[in-house]
């Protein structure tokens, strides 16, 4: 995971309540097994004419407007990330090039799988996020800064607001953390609860241990 | 005395590994549920950084999301090749890290939120997790289970843990008697057309009161199933008596005097008197009918009798808009009668609603009759094990000489990751969980139903009021 701290970028609107996961990367992408290659497929349904043999991009949507192109950041209305748990729809966004989504709620499950992908997800009041949406829709080259050490979202037109993070999720986000190493800290304890909790055979999938 | 605990408290403190400082608490996972689409980054992660599994016991694996279901011969041979590579993916991964799977025409192949309950793998007070989103599925048993990402998938796979934050918790207590014709599947969409998509985000739900514990577990496990729908971390209910029955003598039950052990510490998991909730919310089941879901989230649902809501009725601005593009996408005007709704399609499965109890209601409908001629319309069980107690019970025959078509098991048009998809335009009745834009197939149209309102929406060509159903 690459570490991220402070992000400034102009920023792509999306302003849409309750975007879920099979918006963000359909279906027939999910037979994949890399890892890597969904940022093509990013929100297909909306950003191709599929109805034409040849694909080619939709002018209207958003991510192909040329004066958009090269933002880091995302915003978006609230529920973000609904759905389905693929995390595909993380790769997607990340692989786009995509570090950060502003939104005024995500889903859980989203919220976790952006997390692990190094993608900062901020949390504003459903307001600021219209002002900074509003912004970005007016002006393409609205920039927006992102502290992830200070929480504050600030703008090159006076927009400043403090966000809430875990503080963990903060420090993972910052040194760019492997999740299965941190836990391996916490080995011993590990072998100690399981030793124990084999014996509730209640717990077993397969009947006594 | 100790302080009263919820299910979800106790669950939960029978599973807390580590509570580092400044950290979240690490989670004991008891079993993960492992499937073809969300597993093989996981396995290729553990691979390139030489990890195995820590306990292959605590995992179980099948193939669901995209096998076909139209023969036996379609789904060894997937002629799909990605969707093949998948498959065979999980097949050798299988093999190479030592977990038990159940392959395509396994006898106990099926939906993985299927085969879990059914193998008896699934029990009171278990941690689960699956890289799938339905996985509350399994909190009909009192378990906490939930759905996680790929990379989730591997922490579990490498450590048997998860670093968790620890959610609210959230009772929604059903009262009364279900009138008829109403199904759990109402119940919930109920619910979620209540309190919204996100109204539970954060929140881990217990579902209490006579209403729910008169169901049955096919009827839990509908509930809890769709509680993702209502944003929630998981969904829970007390294990009883129903929830014993269900278990005793399946394949990973505890047998003998374990089974006798396991009973009593079953009986200590519900909800003390005097516990309380973060959050609580009511709703009177005699006032429930069947529902239909109009738009393009769960949560914008009509009852049979009502009609598609107009701009008026949305609560907010971003529902308005949600609204406006929803009448586009779905093609219907505010103000239509439900009952008005033609369908093109009807599906009748899916870990919603693909368990045999939804197969004899849906058979109950169409018994003797036949679909409209502009209807097309398919059974999926939810696993092998479904699809022979329904040939047994001579359920396929009924469905066939409907007009149905009766297929292999798999989560086929739930989300159309195999063949099994809508046209651009087509309208469906399903008895699934989504209704995104695209779910069913890239420009089709899904409304959500019970198997009974999707059954007789077959044979009418329309959505019907199943409580004036005549046979």
């Amino acid at each position: 995971m690459e570490p991220i701290n402070v992000l400034t970028s102009t920023a792509v609107p999306l302003p849409l309540p309750n975007i879920d996961t099979d918006q963000i990367i359909p279906k027939q992408f999910l037979k994949r097994i890399e890892r890597t290659g969904y940022g093509d497929f990013l929100f297909y349904d909306w950003r191709y004419n599929l109805d034409s043999p040849a694909k080619e991009p939709n002018p209207d949507f958003v991510l192909n407007k040329p004066e958009y192109k090269g933002s880091q950041i995302l915003i978006a209305e609230k529920n973000f990330g609904c759905g389905s748990s693929r995390e595909h729809a993380a790769w997607a966004i990340n692989q786009y090039g995509f570090r950060a989504v502003i939104a005024p709620t995500f889903a859980d499950i989203f919220f976790s799988n952006a997390g692990k992908n190094g993608i900062i997800l901020v949390r504003l009041s459903e307001d600021d996020v219209k002002t900074l949406l509003d912004r970005s829709t007016k002006n393409s080259k609205h920039e927006i800064t992102i502290n992830l050490e200070a929480q504050t979202v600030t703008d090159n037109e006076g927009f400043s607001a403090h966000f809430d993070i875990d503080p963990f999720r903060k420090y993972c986000l910052i040194n760019g953390l492997d999740d299965i190493g941190l836990t391996l800290r916490h080995v011993a304890d590990l072998d100690k609860f399981e030793a124990k909790h084999d014996k509730e055979f209640w717990s077993a999938p397969k009947g006594a241990m | 005395m100790a302080a009263p605990k919820t299910l979800f408290e106790k669950v939960w403190e029978q599973h807390v590994v580590a509570e580092p400082a400044g950290e979240p608490p690490i989670l004991y996972i008891d079993l993960q549920l492992v499937h073809e689409v969300t597993s093989p980054q996981a396995f290729e992660g553990l691979r390139l950084a030489g990890r195995k599994l820590r306990r292959p016991d605590r995992h179980i694996a099948t193939v669901d999301h995209n096998v076909p279901t139209t023969s036996a011969q379609d789904r060894l041979v997937i002629a799909d090749q990605i969707a093949a590579a998948q498959v065979n993916a999980l097949r050798k991964n299988c093999a190479e890290f030592g977990v038990e799977f159940f392959d395509v025409q396994d006898r106990s192949q099926g939906i993985v939120h299927m085969i879990g309950p059914e193998l008896g793998a699934t029990k009171p007070g278990m941690t689960i997790v699956c890289g799938d989103s339905h996985t509350s599925t399994h909190g009909a048993f009192g378990a906490l289970a939930f759905g996680i990402g790929t990379s989730e998938v591997e922490h579990v796979m490498a450590t048997q843990t998860l670093s968790q934050p620890k959610p609210k918790t959230f009772r929604i207590t059903v009262d009364g008697e279900l009138p008829f014709g109403v199904t759990a599947k109402d119940i919930i969409l109920a619910i979620i057309g209540e309190i919204g998509t996100d109204g539970a985000t954060g929140y881990a739900v217990e579902y209490a009161g006579s209403a729910i514990r008169a169901l049955s577990m096919e009827g839990r496990m509908t509930i809890c199933n769709m509680s993702i729908e209502a944003g929630a971390r998981a969904g829970m209910i007390a294990p009883d008596e129903t929830t014993f029955a269900y278990l005793k003598g399946r394949r990973f039950s505890p047998q003998g005097t374990a089974w006798d052990e396991a009973v009593a510490q079953w009986k200590t998991l519900p909800t003390d008197e005097g516990a309380t909730f973060d959050r609580e919310l009511h709703i009177d089941a005699t006032e429930l009918a069947p529902g239909v879901t109009w738009g393009t989230s769960p949560g914008m649902y009509a009852n049979i009798d009502g009609t598609v809501p107009t701009l008026n009725d949305a609560k907010t601005e971003a529902d308005k808009k949600s609204f406006a593009r929803a009448y586009e996408y779905m093609d219907l005007k505010p103000g239509t009668p439900m009952s008005d709704i033609k369908v093109d399609a009807v599906f009748v499965g899916s870990c919603t609603n693909g368990r045999i109890e939804d197969l004899r209601a849906a058979a109950d409908i169409v018994k003797g009759q036949h679909i409209a001629t502009t209807v097309r319309a398919m059974v999926v069980p939810g696993s092998q094990a479904v699809k022979r107690q329904a040939e047994e019970e001579g359920l396929d025959t009924i469905f066939k000489s409907a007009g149905f078509e009766w297929r292999e098991p798999g989560c086929s048009m739930c989300l159309g990751m195999n063949p099994d998809i809508l046209s651009p335009g087509e309208r469906c009745a399903s008895t699934s969980n989504r209704n995104f834009e695209g779910r069913q197939g890239r420009g089709g149209r899904t409304h959500l139903v019970s198997p009974e309102m999707a059954a007789a929406a077959a044979i009418a060509g329309h959505f019907t009021d199943v409580r004036k159903w005549k046979q």
